[in-house]
């Protein structure tokens, strides 16, 4: 019994010295799993060439991700989020209220989401109102807005091959999809003539409302999953981040987009429609408390990681024009303004 | 009575053997038998396709991931780039970055390239260490750091091939498919080949994979385990050190001293009722209690263990009060009869003959525990660590992976090198289970008494 009670009160000590001693030295980020491999790469690359530890990078979502920044200022809440939307008011709220009050939001540079198939089927070459005729749920036809009755690409546009239409889109809670209803289905909303008929009906979400028959299948894992589901059915069509599909080519044959094929190049010019930024936003009040925070902010947005030769644009990063701009307001600390 | 059986009418012989004659009732049991063992022996057959099929699956995948293809370079460790004062001041030298390194790797193939078996067309330098690892550039620079006096000289090293290029020893990437692959080309498989008929380029066993530190979706190659082991051994040393006394010490009072009320039947039922609860339950309590409350740092073995050992109490807690109750009352009734106390009839007598199935049940439960992952989630433990954790007991603050999110991490990366990588963990922690109960079985064994 003595030993059990002496293990124990042992353990309270640790556990409260410990809090009162770990003067936390190595950077904790989180956030967005299409940041990840970037942050991975750049905090590896941080590890080898400062004197301070390796950051610890972990996943689990941008909004996670935002929401774990906000929850207050000292050692156990993280430095970093990652972000593959911009942050929201809400967030910043949250921020406010826990007493996080200065966020830098930094642009690492843009991702591109590509369109990819099995690489031994059909070529496609789509435009974001084919894409809407596919998925949306109610589409316009002679005039009418009516339920989906395409099952055949050739259905939805003439010049594409006569498959079956079978998507696989990330899921709602992935920052991607907020993209792709977007730059996509609303677009092609937009395009197609229906946005309007649907604002005449009186539908105010009638563009992303997507038809739910089993054509249009939301993938909640990662790329990886998607193309594990693309190799069962090689009909599918898959919504992949450019980094993932530059890495998996002898797999997958790319879509264009209005006649483009994406590329760091095309999607640096702004040519390729379907592009985000990604972010990562900082904690300013623990600049100078975690030894090295400074140093890797700098670090990640220098020219020779985030610049055009370097590893990130190599990973599939589309760089950012304005890299110098950011490495300025890295520099000064300048935190962000209000939302626009 | 048995004359009378005996002398009785004979029934007519049918046929050799067996005198009894089955009737209508018994060849209908009988068939009810057969085919309860056939559903049984279905059952089984299953099972072991199900077990060889998973296992054969992985090992197929994964036994891969244990060799690795390794390139050798003779590099000149040019003074003008790594040390232009030329006064061989380390701090001097750390200032050149591992992008700073990376020309002498190109410049170690120009020098490989004059000899005349080396070489294909189109295939510059620069394309040829697309071939090695990018570790190689931070190896090089932690070789120079140590060995500062070394510049100027030409040295072997042994360099992690690119990941591609391990994979066309490895049959995942062929000819044809380096054509459509954008990190890789068929001239740099035939570079490969020549490197390896000259004998610079070889696969063999990696002992890197398992001492390694994970790393980043640009190098799959160096990914290891090393961090992922440490971090689950601390783990497993603080369920061990916190559940075995306060499960042992537990279960005694309530098997032994507890009286037998409304309370103590309450908690046994909450006990058995715990063992059932979902894992990530006890992850968002960790949450909850250890680091948002406690102040405990994320991503720490010391969090991770202790959900774990909630986790695992009230496994250990059943498996010792069961093994407390197969102790024969008489043993206790004899030491009580020669004039023992209570607690000495306890602590001489019952707990040496229950402890071959208290240490069964301890094991196990430290093996479920150690392929969890759920909980691990949400303290922070799934995250990119590369750093080594310091020695216990500090170490058991410093952030670290842990074996099964070590595979759930690199199941999720772009580079189809680290499917193999992956499997390749499942294989270590599956040897990992099998010695911890291999080790449950022999102390079983060893402390077993019969009566």
């Amino acid at each position: 019994m003595s030993f059990a009670k002496l293990t124990v009160s042992a353990v309270a000590i640790a556990a409260v010295s410990a809090t009162a001693a770990a003067a936390r030295d190595q950077i904790q980020i989180a956030g967005s799993s299409t940041v990840l491999p970037y942050a991975t790469i750049v905090a590896e690359a941080f590890g080898e060439n400062f004197d301070y530890p390796t950051p610890v990078v972990e996943g689990g979502g941008s909004g996670a991700g935002r929401k774990k920044l906000c929850e207050g200022v000292g050692e156990n809440t993280i430095d970093i989020a990652n972000s593959s939307s911009r942050i929201k008011q809400s967030d910043i709220d949250t921020c406010k209220a826990n007493g996080v009050n200065d966020i830098m939001e930094v642009r690492i540079g843009y991702d591109g989401i590509v369109f990819a198939s099995d690489i031994d089927g059909n070529e496609f070459a789509f435009t974001p109102a084919d894409w809407f005729n596919a998925l949306s749920a109610e589409v316009l036809k002679d005039g009418e807005l009516v339920a989906n009755p395409n099952t055949n690409w050739n259905q939805v546009n003439a010049d594409l091959p006569d498959q079956e239409i079978l998507a696989f889109i990330p899921g709602t809670k992935h920052g991607t999809r907020e993209v792709f209803d977007e730059k996509v289905i609303e677009a092609g909303c937009e395009a197609s003539g229906a946005a309007e008929a649907f604002k005449a009906a009186g539908k105010e979400d009638g563009c992303t409302t997507l038809r739910t028959d089993g054509v249009s299948v939301d993938i909640d894992g990662d790329y990886t999953e998607t193309l594990a589901r693309l190799d069962a059915n090689k009909n599918a069509i898959g919504v992949f981040g450019l980094s993932f599909y530059e890495n998996n080519t002898d797999k997958l044959r790319v879509a264009t987009m209005d006649g483009i094929t994406p590329s760091t190049e095309s999607i640096a010019s702004g040519e390729y429609p379907v592009s985000r930024p990604l972010f990562f936003y900082v904690k300013n009040a623990h600049l100078g408390v975690i030894p090295g925070l400074q140093e890797y902010i700098e670090f990640f947005v220098s020219d020779e990681i985030a610049g055009k030769n370097g590893p990130l644009a190599e990973y599939g990063l589309v760089s950012d024009p304005e890299l110098a701009k950011t490495q300025e307001m890295v520099k000064n600390q300048t935190p962000m303004g209000t939302l626009n | 009575m048995t004359d009378a059986t005996a002398e009785g009418p004979r029934p007519a012989r049918a046929h050799h053997g067996s005198l009894l004659v089955k009737d209508a009732r018994t060849k209908a049991r009988n068939a009810a038998e057969t085919r309860f063992r056939l559903y049984g022996a279905i059952a089984v057959g299953i099972a072991v396709v199900a077990l060889v099929g998973l296992l054969s699956s992985i090992l197929y995948n994964g036994a891969s991931a244990f060799r690795q293809t390794f390139i050798t370079l003779n590099v000149y460790l040019d003074p003008d780039v790594l040390d232009k004062n030329g006064n061989r001041n380390v701090e001097e030298i750390s200032k050149v970055s591992t992008f700073g390194y990376a020309p002498l790797i190109e410049a170690a193939f120009e020098t490989a390239f004059e000899n005349p078996e080396i070489g294909i067309e189109g295939v510059t330098a620069s394309d040829a260490e697309d071939l090695i690892s990018k570790e190689a550039a931070a190896q090089l620079r932690r070789y120079v750091l140590a060995n500062p006096g070394e510049i100027g000289q030409t040295v072997e090293f042994e360099f992690l091939a690119n990941g591609r290029i391990d994979g066309y020893y490895k049959g995942r990437v062929t000819m044809q498919s380096a054509e459509r692959d954008s990190n890789v080309s068929p001239e740099q498989l035939q570079l490969a080949d020549q490197l390896k008929a000259a004998g610079l380029l070889s696969t063999h066993f990696n002992w890197d994979f398992l001492t390694l530190a994970d790393a980043s979706e640009n190098r799959p190659e160096a990914a290891g385990l090393g961090v992922a082991i440490i971090g689950s051994l601390y783990m497993m040393l603080v369920v061990l050190v916190l559940s075995l006394p306060i499960g042992v010490a537990t279960s005694i009072y309530l098997e032994e001293f507890a009286p037998k009320n409304w309370f103590t039947d309450i908690i046994e039922v909450n006990i058995a009722n715990l063992a059932a609860v979902p894992s990530i339950v006890f992850g968002i309590l960790g949450l909850a209690i250890f680091i948002n409350f406690a102040g405990l740092p994320q991503s720490a073995p010391i969090v991770g263990g202790l959900v774990l050992t909630l986790m695992t109490l009230p496994t250990i807690i059943i498996a010792t009060r069961a093994s407390l109750k197969a102790v024969p009352p008489s043993i206790r009734d004899a030491a009580l009869g020669v004039g023992a106390s209570k607690m000495q009839s306890v602590f001489h007598h019952v707990l040496p003959l229950a402890m071959p199935g208290i240490l069964t049940g301890t094991i196990i439960g430290l093996a479920q525990a150690l392929g969890e992952t759920a909980p691990l989630l949400l303290i922070g433990m799934v995250a990119f660590v590369r750093d080594f954790p310091a020695a216990p007991p500090e170490g058991l603050f410093d952030p670290a992976a842990a074996l099964p999110v070590q595979v759930y991490n690199w199941t999720q990366r772009a580079d189809p090198a680290f499917t193999e990588r992956a499997s390749g963990a499942i294989i270590v922690l599956l040897v990992f289970l099998l010695f911890m109960n291999a080790v449950a079985i022999l102390l079983r064994r060893r402390f077993e008494r019969r009566w």
